[in-house]
């Protein structure tokens, strides 16, 4: 689905992603963790395209993603702080989104499923933090893309659209589709994800099941594995 | 690039500061007209004011488009979406936009008052044309100095720099320069000096049509010579084209390589 190799990304002087290799099968929930700063969200703009690599390669779906659009249609992402323009309504941005990319259905579907009927005709700057995350999640799960990249999913959501957003996830991959997520709330992961990949100062550091991290770092639970990784490093 | 285009365009055409912009532009011709009760005078008067103030509000509005779209834009960058189609569409939906407010604005007035009896018709569609043209370079410079520039309030220091230069300091300098080198034929450096900047090219090329070269003397006489005739209009023209695409390329160009 994803394969990365040797990927290196500098912001000025600080750099970033110092030489990442990684390859994501098809199928399946992979989460990606690592500390404040690590280069999580670098390395997923990274394949979206967003950020530019200064050494590296990164294929999605066996297409070179370099100077090239057209793979994002195989992708569907949902970014971390949803900022919209504050004066569309809901309804608009929804219309303009399927415009841009194809047309779809499913849209009507999950704003039933999130609740969002009430809110269509307002203006997104008017929106609450959870409200807009739920508009988010929207715009992200109503192409039915193979590749879903979701950046900390569960900002601002209630218990209720938690536990959709879950079934949601295992509703997706049930399908068959591959699935990117970087979350600081562990149990979150540890519920939903297949496997981890963790991020360690630029460079992939673990990838495995949860179970592997328990074995490898002799810990009895995930948070605690986490935390072992870290001190270990930074002690 | 016409999906984002559109947006953009429907997005400013809503904003508040569009009309302001354009009743701005309303009260400003008709009292100009009242006031002069004579087309061409008025025309004169609208010149002065349109060659200082669209390069400032085009400077602003680009900047000001720009930073605040930002979040947006990131959303399309998303998208299976060319980035040179996203950011030349929200550059061309203000550009226009703005002519649109500059071109209605200012248009109305003069048609109610009988413009298309007038003789002043040409010299009217001309200030209409370098308006546009000073819309299209400076948004555009606008844009470049946003892309290259993360921090606000720094991007908006540039674009006042940049607007104050060339509409005040650039003439001070070519001014000062005509002065200490007095003692030499300085017809051709006048005429590459005033091409090299859009503002005074575009203030040159009203004030020729005008027929009030006379008032500028020998150099006056020298122009005339020059953008008077067809080959000199066309080569002015060309400048201002020349003065869109540079930056437009440049969009184009910092765009590609830009993080996000």
């Amino acid at each position: 689905m994803v394969s990365i190799k040797n990927l290196h990304k500098k912001f000025g002087k600080n750099q970033v992603l110092k030489g990442v290799d990684l390859h994501i099968s098809d199928g399946g929930i992979f989460a990606v963790l690592g500390p404040n700063g690590s280069g999580k969200t670098t390395l997923i703009k990274s394949i979206l395209g967003m950020v530019i690599p200064n050494k590296g390669n990164i294929e999605v779906l066996g297409n070179n993603i370099k100077k090239n659009s057209d793979y994002r249609h195989k992708i569907d992402y949902l970014p971390q702080i949803a900022n919209f323009p504050s004066n569309l309504k809901v309804k608009e941005l929804i219309k303009m989104i399927k415009d841009l990319r194809k047309d779809t259905n499913e849209d009507e579907r999950l704003i039933k499923l999130f609740k969002l009927e009430p809110f269509l005709d307002k203006k997104l700057g008017n929106l609450s933090g959870g409200t807009k995350q739920k508009v988010n999640l929207v715009l992200t799960f109503m192409f039915d893309s193979p590749l879903i990249i979701l950046d900390e999913p569960t900002t601002g959501l209630d218990p209720i659209s938690l536990i959709r957003l879950k079934d949601l996830i295992q509703t997706e991959k049930g399908k068959g589709k591959t699935i990117l997520i970087t979350s600081h709330i562990m149990s979150f992961v540890e519920e939903v994800s297949d496997e981890i990949v963790f991020i360690l100062e630029g460079k992939i550091y673990f990838k495995g099941t949860i179970q592997d991290l328990k074995t490898k770092t002799k810990q009895p639970d995930f948070e605690h594995a986490i935390a072992s990784i870290l001190t270990e490093n930074h002690a | 690039m016409l999906k984002i285009l559109k947006y953009s365009f429907y997005d400013l055409i809503r904003s508040r500061w569009s009309y302001v912009y354009f009743a701005f532009y309303l009260l400003l011709g008709i009292v100009l007209l009242f006031l002069n009760n004579d087309l061409s005078k008025a025309v004169i008067t609208l010149m002065n004011v349109i060659i200082v103030l669209v390069p400032l509000i085009g400077t602003i509005f680009g900047v000001m488009y720009y930073y605040n779209s930002k979040e947006f834009t990131e959303l399309l960058l998303a998208q299976p979406l060319k980035r040179s189609s996203i950011f030349l569409g929200q550059y061309l939906g203000v550009a226009l936009s703005l002519s649109m407010s500059l071109i209605l604005g200012l248009g109305i007035p003069f048609v109610f008052y009988g413009l298309f009896e007038s003789s002043a018709i040409w010299d009217f569609s001309l200030l209409l044309i370098t308006g546009t043209f000073l819309t299209l370079i400076f948004t555009a410079l606008a844009f470049n100095i946003a892309l290259s520039n993360e921090n606000k309030i720094k991007g908006f220091g540039y674009a006042i720099l940049l607007w104050l230069f060339l509409a005040v300091i650039y003439d001070g300098l070519f001014l000062m320069t005509l002065i200490m080198f007095e003692d030499y034929p300085l017809d051709k450096v006048s005429l590459v000096g005033t091409m090299l900047n859009p503002i005074d090219l575009s203030r040159t090329l009203i004030l020729l049509k005008l027929d009030i070269s006379a008032l500028l003397g020998y150099t006056g006489a020298v122009f005339k010579e020059f953008f008077g005739t067809n080959f000199g209009l066309i080569v002015s023209f060309t400048m201002l084209i020349v003065w869109v695409i540079l930056p437009v390329l440049r969009i184009v160009f910092k765009s590609k390589r830009k993080d996000f």
